[in-house]
């Protein structure tokens, strides 16, 4: 029979039954607080300093507003953040994110075309890699960001291991 | 030096015979220069008109004494370069004079072939070649021209060999015969035509559009350059896809379905087994009263897309359960929940869902409704989603996406049964596939298994 069991709203009960669930390493979350912080930290000093000095300081409250924005990311931030988790089952791959916009993949190891680990100069920095699926359909969106990258090595190793046992191709 | 054993490797394999294409394929590019100056002419008529009447008739012969030469060795020179030839499990194109390119081609990985005759190249008994592969440029993989008989010989050879017959019984084996399942009536054709919205709508607009804007600006260009594209593609809605789709012939081979259409060029395409990804059973509302649907096919890599043009509901099936064995039809399709009116007013009640044991089924509009069946062995991946406002109704979508890189929606389930359904379906796709005939689909299994591995190094 089936290992999984739908996660969905109200179905916290079942978490239980799940082949265990796992969440995003904190070090993705730093990094995307601390790029937010800076970017809009930045943008908050040169609003109120280039109207404190041209436009006087009272329209220098303006700038408060990068600095809503900052702590209104901060929250959305952490909440996505929280939203992402996968799960490696015994024949596919699941992958569930979005706070609002809720989105779960179900990818077939079988299916997977080629398993793709990428990591940017400022994720490398951070220590953080992706892992990213693709299948013959480009529609399938199936990436995993910000994965501690021994573990994104592990995954890949994996993955391609399960997709050449269980390949199906088209 | 290379090493010994790997020169012995290369020299062992069977020499393999290259061959050109047919003659007169320089002469498909002499049009080319005449193209040219057509379009700076429309482009430009004030200035075109200026220059013609400037030209005298030595700086004319001169021009052409140097174009036509030209063109013609460039012609020549393309078709000199190009070569092509079939081995035990390529097909390998070379090709360029300048950037050298060679295509091998694999044919187990063949997803459709193609041969298209344009009308010249009918008169000229001469033929087109196309191989859809997944994954590179359409243009680049045509034999283009290949004699009839020769392009027919290369089809029959390269399906021979993709469906695993052994290669030296490849050339004996010869077309496949093929069975007729559905020719469509030219009559029953033009009427489906006329009963088409897109026809009436586009002739409106190539008539109401340009009296306008007459009246607007009273500027002949104005006129004249909107009047031609909107009349060229009234045409091409109506006349054009009369003559395209005329005396459409499904026909079913070993090989696989064959589709032979076309009045002045024709096409006959052949799609072997197992490569549908996704068929749509379209009913626009025009048809509904004479109980005809178009089918249309997904296969992957190829723009082939038209299955059966128009036909009764119940042939249109008997040739879908053709074309995806072990297929029917589902009869009904389950609504969406009341609730879902909330998210897509009215609209809602065209959303449909089926799902049996060979497809996923998705019906989808309200005038012109389309229902779309994936087989589960054709799934890559199944993904549920919601928005808040979905989630307030208590509704989820699901989407499949499929190999042919298209998506198929079933919108406004449950979402206790679209998250089910998510589970339910990941894992019929995943078993649906062990029952599927291999990619050389007439070898037996294990000798072909056994065939492939032994060639490999």
């Amino acid at each position: 029979m089936e290992t999984g069991s739908p996660p969905g709203a109200g179905t916290t009960g079942d978490e239980t039954a799940e082949p265990a669930w796992i969440g995003l390493p904190p070090g993705l979350l730093r990094m995307r607080r601390l790029l937010l912080v800076v970017w809009l930290g930045l943008l908050t000093l040169a609003l109120g300093l280039l109207l404190g000095l041209f436009a006087g300081p009272a329209w220098a409250a303006f700038a408060l507003l990068p600095a809503a924005l900052t702590a209104w990311g901060w929250v959305l931030l952490g909440r996505n953040w929280r939203s992402w988790r996968y799960a490696e089952r015994a024949d596919d791959l699941l992958i569930s994110r979005g706070v609002l916009w809720r989105e779960e993949t179900v990818v077939p190891y079988g299916r997977m075309q080629l398993v793709e680990v990428t990591s940017g100069p400022v994720e490398r920095h951070f220590g953080l890699a992706s892992v990213q699926l693709h299948t013959a359909a480009a529609a399938t969106d199936a990436t995993i960001p910000g994965l501690d990258p021994a573990e994104a090595e592990r995954l890949r190793d994996r993955l391609t291991e399960l997709g050449e046992a269980r390949s199906a191709g088209l | 030096m290379t090493t010994p054993g790997v020169e012995d490797a290369v020299r062992e394999k069977e020499p393999v015979t290259e061959r050109r294409l047919h003659p007169v394929t320089p002469l498909r590019r002499a049009w080319a220069p005449v193209a040219v100056v057509i379009g700076w002419a429309v482009h430009d008529p004030d200035q075109a008109q200026h220059q013609l009447t400037r030209l005298t008739a030595t700086t004319l012969l001169i021009a052409i004494a140097v174009l036509v030469p030209v063109a013609a060795l460039y012609g020549f020179m393309t078709w000199w370069f190009t070569h092509f030839a079939v081995t035990e499990s390529e097909l390998r194109i070379r090709t360029g004079l300048l950037f050298r390119r060679t295509a091998h081609i694999r044919l187990e990985r063949i997803q459709a072939i193609d041969v298209t005759q344009p009308l010249l190249a009918r008169v000229a008994g001469v033929a087109k070649l196309k191989i859809d592969v997944i994954g590179t440029d359409k243009k680049k993989d045509e034999l283009a021209f290949l004699g009839e008989r020769e392009a027919r010989a290369l089809r029959a050879e390269l399906l021979a060999r993709a469906a695993g017959f052994a290669p030296e019984t490849a050339h004996e084996v010869g077309e496949a015969p093929a069975h007729e399942l559905l020719r469509t009536p030219p009559l029953d054709l033009a009427i489906s035509v006329v009963l088409t919205g897109a026809t009436w709508g586009s002739l409106v607009a190539a008539l109401v559009v340009p009296s306008l804007l007459w009246l607007a600006t009273h500027s002949v260009w104005t006129v004249l350059a909107t009047a031609v594209p909107l009349l060229g593609a009234a045409g091409a809605t109506s006349v054009g896809r009369f003559v395209g789709e005329y005396d459409w012939t499904v026909g079913e081979s070993p090989d696989g379905l064959r589709i032979d259409h076309g009045l002045l060029d024709r096409t006959h395409e052949t799609v072997p087994p197992g490569r549908v990804q996704t068929v749509r059973i379209v009913e626009p509302l025009l048809w509904r009263r004479r109980g005809w649907v178009r089918v249309e096919l997904d296969v992957a890599g190829s723009s082939n897309s038209v299955l059966v043009p128009v036909a009764p509901r119940a042939v249109a099936e008997s040739v879908v359960a053709r074309v995806l064995p072990g297929v029917t039809v589902p009869a009904a399709v389950s609504r969406p929940p009341k609730r879902a009116g909330r998210c897509v007013p009215v609209w809602w009640r065209g959303h449909g869902l089926a799902v049996t044991d060979a497809v996923f089924a998705a019906r989808h509009g309200l005038l012109r409704r389309s229902l779309a069946l994936v087989p589960h062995a054709k799934v890559q991946s199944v993904r549920l989603a919601q928005g808040p406002w979905e989630r307030l109704w208590r509704v989820a979508d699901i989407h499949v996406d499929t190999g042919a890189d298209k998506t198929v929606t079933a919108r406004l389930r449950d979402a206790q049964e679209a998250a089910e359904l998510l589970r339910a379906q990941a894992e019929r796709s995943r078993t649906g596939r062990r029952d599927a005939r291999p990619d050389r689909w007439m070898a037996p299994p294990a000798d072909g298994v056994e065939a492939q591995e032994s060639r490999r190094p």
